[in-house]
């Protein structure tokens, strides 16, 4: 028993409370979420050396024993994206410096990222079924508060549908849990696992497992429960949809992938092939809209989906390999996400405008903008060695391995949609004839671009280190496959 | 009596998808907050009404009722109270800004083209 694994969840949290009295001494801000973050990072990397050495880690909050109390459970799943959501919010805080503006800095932007912070890392840590719901909802008001701060008339309009969907998703959710207890009589993960197991996953089982896809479906957006996202994430400024794109899909994905492999794997002929379906639709429907727009910001957004669907495809097969493919695809995904938000964001800024029909020759003033772009466009289409090929790869062999052929030829064909999605906002945005803009200085854009290529670099290591980080991504998806390690660390202590 | 909230809990329901499936603004938000009272409700209910005494253990306790669904239903009333003001505020504050409360008049399809 630790408590190194709460500390990415306390620190946010006193940061938070801390930069709630500083708001209008904007520096004192930047230089605390910085530190603060930095020592989240510090915490989670910490944790992961420890579960690598000695295993799962568990705390019981209060000293209440395991199935009684809350337990926060963190195994290398949970660290490794504790650890990727830590980094990408220090970047993004960085970033904000220059491009958020001064007005939203005084109303309380830090402190609200420091409170997603808390959701994000909190949701993919506990190991409540009731907590996780607590950890989302601090989440979503974080990013209600994110989305429509700045007051302009799209954010109000957007926030509003935002609001609408996610309190109709909250009540399932508060249902779901409630037909869950009435059932099993727990909310502990560990336990609920264990008692679906004993009484072998009756009907009424495998109908809760449907509603807990249609909750977490509609955070994750998966078909047909996207249809707000695209909306949605186009309203807030750079940073902002930087961590939506990168951070809030995810966590609907990670609790898709925790309770299919923990709770509901008895069924999978019905569920998971469900499950299947939804994600090779989710592809299909994402690279029609990646394709379509001339938007640079609805290009991205749309990507987001397909690699949702992508992830959520290897999750149905439960094939070993890719669900550590799975694994490997979603951190890549959530670092890959951020950067190319940040880099579209310094286009937009440079030009000042959103569509690609206005933009061109970019690359004869700002070469090492086009060029971070290009590896980064290559990096998510998944060109090898870069990290979206090897999680791909991945995916597509553990596919083979369990003969779901459909799946994995349409993500083969939607890693061309991606390349072309991509390369079109290369060829039109960055390539092309020059034009005349009036947005932000060089220095300006300069300092835009080194921060995001901190996260380009990042993905460019994570492909070519990809054998050196491979026994923590084997050590993460042993868990998903085998829930009973989960199991005996939560109860067995 | 479970049979009974069942229904009560089916007609709130009813109720909230009828309010929230109109054009005003205010009627939405009533919807919102009677599908979290529905949900609640189901909450509270899934554990047994009439179970017993109240939810204390002592050494000679016969009978008790089930305290957990009691502490989630009170977790869940905090934040959709929370919600639900926030989502009024932002309601108003929109319809300074945008002059409507017609979801009808809020699609928003710059960006589209």
């Amino acid at each position: 028993m630790t408590n190194l694994l709460i500390l990415p969840i306390l620190i946010p949290l006193f940061t938070a409370i801390i930069l709630m009295f500083f708001s209008k001494y904007v520096k004192v801000q930047r230089g605390i979420s910085s530190l603060s973050t930095l020592a989240t990072i510090a915490a989670s990397l910490v944790l992961i050396n420890t579960i690598y050495n000695d295993g799962i880690q568990t705390i019981n909050l209060g000293s209440w024993v395991a199935p009684f109390g809350i337990t926060l459970v963190s195994d290398m799943l949970s660290a490794l994206l504790v650890t990727t959501t830590s980094i990408i919010t220090l970047v993004v805080l960085l970033y904000s410096f220059k491009s958020i503006g001064a007005d939203r800095e005084r109303f309380y932007y830090y402190p609200v990222v420091q409170f997603l912070l808390v959701g994000v890392n909190g949701a993919f840590t506990t190991g409540d079924i009731f907590n996780l719901f607590v950890f989302f909802e601090v989440m979503l008001m974080s990013s209600y508060v994110l989305l429509v701060l700045g007051g302009t008339k799209a954010q109000l309009r957007e926030g509003i549908k935002y609001i609408l969907v996610n309190v109709i998703s909250s009540a399932l959710f508060v249902i779901t849990v409630a037909y869950l207890y009435s059932v099993v009589g727990t909310l502990n993960m560990a336990d609920i696992s264990r008692k679906i197991a004993e009484a072998n996953q009756p009907g009424i089982l495998t109908a809760i497992a449907i509603m807990f896809l249609l909750v977490f479906g509609l955070k994750g957006a998966i078909f047909p429960l996207y249809f707000w996202l695209p909306g949605s994430y186009y309203a807030p400024p750079t940073p902002v949809l930087a961590l939506f794109g990168a951070l809030l899909t995810k966590v609907g994905i990670y609790s898709i992938l925790r309770t299919y492999t923990l709770f509901f794997y008895h069924d999978t002929g019905f569920t998971h092939e469900i499950l299947s379906m939804l994600a090779i639709l989710t592809i299909i429907l994402g690279c029609i809209g990646a394709i379509a727009y001339w938007d640079v910001k609805k290009i991205i957004i749309y990507n987001i989906i397909i690699a949702v669907g992508v992830i959520l495809f290897g999750v149905s097969t439960m094939n070993p390999e890719a669900l550590e493919g799975a694994v490997y695809y979603l951190v890549h995904d959530m670092i890959i996400k951020a950067a190319l938000f940040l880099l579209v964001g310094v286009m937009i800024a440079i030009t000042g405008t959103t569509n690609l029909k206005k933009m061109g020759g970019l690359i004869k003033e700002y070469p090492w903008l086009g060029w971070t772009f290009l590896v980064a466009a290559f990096s998510l289409a998944g060109i090898p060695p870069l990290s979206g090929f090897i999680g791909k790869l991945l995916i597509l062999r553990g596919s083979f391995a369990a003969e779901a052929y459909v799946g994995a030829g349409v993500i083969l064909a939607s890693s061309l949609m991606v390349l072309y999605s991509v390369i079109k906002i290369f060829l039109n945005g960055i390539w092309g004839t020059p034009k005349e803009y009036n947005g932000i200085s060089k220095g300006h854009a300069r300092y835009l671009w080194m921060t995001s290529a901190i996260l380009v670099v990042l993905a460019v290591c994570y492909g070519f280190g990809a054998e050196a980080v491979r026994p923590l991504f084997s050590q993460a998806a042993e868990v998903l496959v085998n829930p009973n390690l989960y199991i005996d660390a939560v109860l067995k202590e | 009596m479970e049979i009974l909230m069942a229904i009560v809990v089916g007609i709130l329901i009813t109720i909230a998808v009828y309010l929230m499936l109109s054009k005003s603004l205010l009627r939405i938000i009533i919807g919102t907050a009677l599908l979290s009272h529905g949900a609640h409700l189901l909450l509270l209910s899934i554990s047994g009404l009439k179970g017993g005494a109240a939810p204390l253990l002592g050494e000679h306790a016969k009978s008790y009722v089930d305290p957990l669904p009691q502490a989630l239903i009170l977790t869940a009333i905090v934040i959709s109270f929370g919600v639900t003001a926030f989502f009024l505020v932002l309601a108003y504050r929109a319809y300074q800004e945008l002059g409507t409360d017609n979801m009808d008049q809020m699609r928003g399809n710059e960006g589209n083209d």
